[in-house]
């Protein structure tokens, strides 16, 4: 029964997105190609998210450490 | 969103109308619609210029390619990739009286809308809420079309001649003298078509010299009537007195543009009720700003006529005003009378001069003995003069219908724009996507709606627009109900922020625990 509520949301959800960006009223070669472009951007940001985002978040906090106390410097190690 | 009583003596009843505005995400996701609609937009264009697709859309022949491009603004642009998308929407031919329920012909498109074909069959039944039928007397009853009928046998169709020719009958006379004493004014004028009431018979009271201010949101007549006057036009911002009132001010102290004259005339141009926001006008505010600053003032009392009022005679009854304050009434017999044509009404004087000089008299046909019989009868029922309470029952039914249909669409949580009395109901469905899937859905469950969007309302807020009927049971209004509450929810079109609970039934009992 949760299986089928959640489908039926999906479902829902998908007709949301399809309604408010026109894609409900466009041929459907134009929706494959829209929904191509789209699939591709979301790949590629979460791509970036996952390759750069830790990186990037442990450099911050590095910098943060550095500004806030420098006797925390000997006790504290961050492993890159 | 409630509009609070300013005068406090000048309404004798409360003034409520509604402008709720959607929260800022709504605006922002339509932005995006139309952003994805119109790159789609280009790149279909481009792809009919470089011959990758079959053109359907008008186009400039070879010779021409040289010239200054025909199609290449916005409006065209909007036709060619947006409109057509969801064109079977609008122009849908009916095939029977477009009463509380009319039955469609059915059409179906290969070619994603660019031609349609008929299948052959009808849709039967299908609930009507976008006829202007508020009285209810598009009906086919042999017993209502008695009179009608006679008529017809005795006159034929054709009047073929001109007011000031030989195209005034008896039938004109004894309908310009009904519609005189129903308004309540000394004289009337008929005429065979609505919209040339306004736009032959502006240009015949105002000229060249004189000063039209108009609402904001007027009907292309009136605008059209305006501008073929040659007089200057200004726009006041939509039923909003004060900017009404710096206008007039404007001009009285600073006169035409360049010679600084005193106006010729200074006209006020209002319409009773305004169809695409469901808003009546401010007339109490309207007319004593008028008296004070000495203007004239013509009211355009299309769909507000038989609509709105204690017995049916328009926002001027509805005020409670005597109809000796406005200058000009103009009305139209399409909407709640179930005919055609219009009239102007007011002073003895003014009928006369637009006897004499309305280019609608001179050279356009009159109207048809049959029709003015039709308007004849519908207002004597409405006056109470065939005998019976019918025609009063009927303005009660219509108040009742629209203020329970009002207030459950309310409660539901849909935004709904104007006045609470007003039987037009125009509901927002802000996205372009929406549009086209509301009135398809709406039609699978037979029930016909009109819907609008861009360029005839702000490109953000389109919406559907509901005409209540007395015709209407209340079993319809529910069956019309259920479903807006269904697809409202499937749609997710209830974004309004100041509804009670969508299902205050479940709340009323008493909880004994």
């Amino acid at each position: 029964m949760d299986i089928k509520s959640t489908k039926n949301y999906l479902y829902w959800l998908y007709c949301q997105f399809e309604l408010i960006t026109c894609s409900y009223l466009m041929e459907p070669w134009e929706k494959l190609l829209f929904y191509t472009f789209n699939i591709t951007m979301l790949a590629t940001v979460l791509y970036a998210t996952y390759t750069f985002v830790p990186g990037h978040v442990s450099m911050a906090f590095q910098l943060l450490l550095r500004f806030f106390g420098n006797q925390h410097e000997n006790t504290v190690s961050i492993v890159k | 969103q409630k509009n609070g009583v300013s005068n406090g003596t000048l309404y004798k009843k409360t003034f409520i109308e509604h402008f709720e505005q959607a929260p800022m995400y709504v605006a922002v996701l339509t932005f995006l619609g139309f952003g994805v609609g119109t790159v789609f937009g280009y790149l279909r264009d481009f792809m009919r210029a470089w011959g990758l697709e079959k053109r359907n859309v008008a186009a400039e022949r070879e010779e021409q390619k040289d010239f200054v491009p025909l199609y290449q603004d916005f409006e065209n642009f909007y036709t060619r990739n947006l409109y057509m998308r969801i064109r079977d929407n609008w122009n849908r031919p009916i095939c029977s009286v477009p009463g509380p329920q009319f039955d469609l012909m059915e059409r179906v498109t290969d070619d994603y809308n660019w031609t349609f074909r008929f299948t052959g069959r009808t849709i039967k039944n299908v609930i009507n809420m976008g006829s202007y039928n508020y009285l209810g007397f598009a009906e086919t009853d042999v017993n209502a079309l008695k009179t009608v009928t006679i008529e017809l046998q005795k006159y034929g169709t054709g009047i073929c001649s001109t007011r000031q020719e030989m195209g005034t009958l008896d039938k004109h006379v004894e309908l310009e003298k009904l519609v005189a004493k129903f308004l309540g004014v000394e004289d009337a004028m008929v005429f065979g078509m609505g919209f040339a009431t306004n736009s032959m018979n502006i240009p015949a009271l105002v000229g060249k010299g004189c000063l039209i201010l108009s609402d904001e949101l007027n009907h292309t007549s009136l605008v059209l009537g305006a501008r073929l006057s040659g007089a200057t036009i200004r726009i006041f911002k939509h039923n909003n007195m004060q900017s009404l009132e710096t206008l007039l001010r404007d001009a009285i102290v600073y006169g035409q543009p360049r010679s600084r004259r005193a106006w010729r005339k200074i006209i006020i141009l209002v319409e009773g009720i305004y169809s695409m926001e469901g808003s009546i006008v401010r007339l109490p505010e309207l007319v004593t700003l008028k008296k004070k600053y000495k203007a004239y003032l013509y009211l355009d009392e299309a769909h507000s006529i038989g609509a709105v009022g204690a017995t049916g005679r328009g926002v001027v009854e509805y005020f409670g005003m005597s109809p000796d304050d406005i200058d000009v009434l103009m009305g139209t017999f399409t909407k709640s009378f179930g005919a055609a044509g219009g009239y102007i009404a007011g002073k003895k004087d003014l009928v006369d001069f637009l006897r004499t000089h309305s280019h609608s008299a001179v050279y356009a046909t009159s109207m048809c003995p049959p029709v003015a019989e039709q308007i004849i009868r519908a207002m004597k029922c409405l006056m109470g003069l065939d005998g019976t309470t019918q025609g009063l029952q009927r303005v009660r039914q219509l108040g009742k219908n629209t203020r329970y249909f009002r207030r459950r669409l309310h409660e539901m949580g849909f935004i709904i724009y104007g006045n609470d009395d007003s039987p037009v109901v125009p509901l927002l469905l802000y996205m372009p996507g929406k549009i086209g899937a509301f009135a398809r859905r709406m039609l699978e469950k037979n029930i016909g709606v009109v819907v609008v969007g861009f360029p005839a309302t702000p490109i953000t807020e389109s919406r559907a627009r509901f005409c209540v009927s007395a015709a209407h049971t209340r079993e319809m209004l529910d069956t019309v109900l259920n479903a807006l509450d269904e697809l409202g929810d499937f749609l997710h079109l209830k974004y309004s922020r100041y509804s009670k609970s969508s299902h205050p039934e479940l709340y009323e009992e008493t909880r004994l625990e």
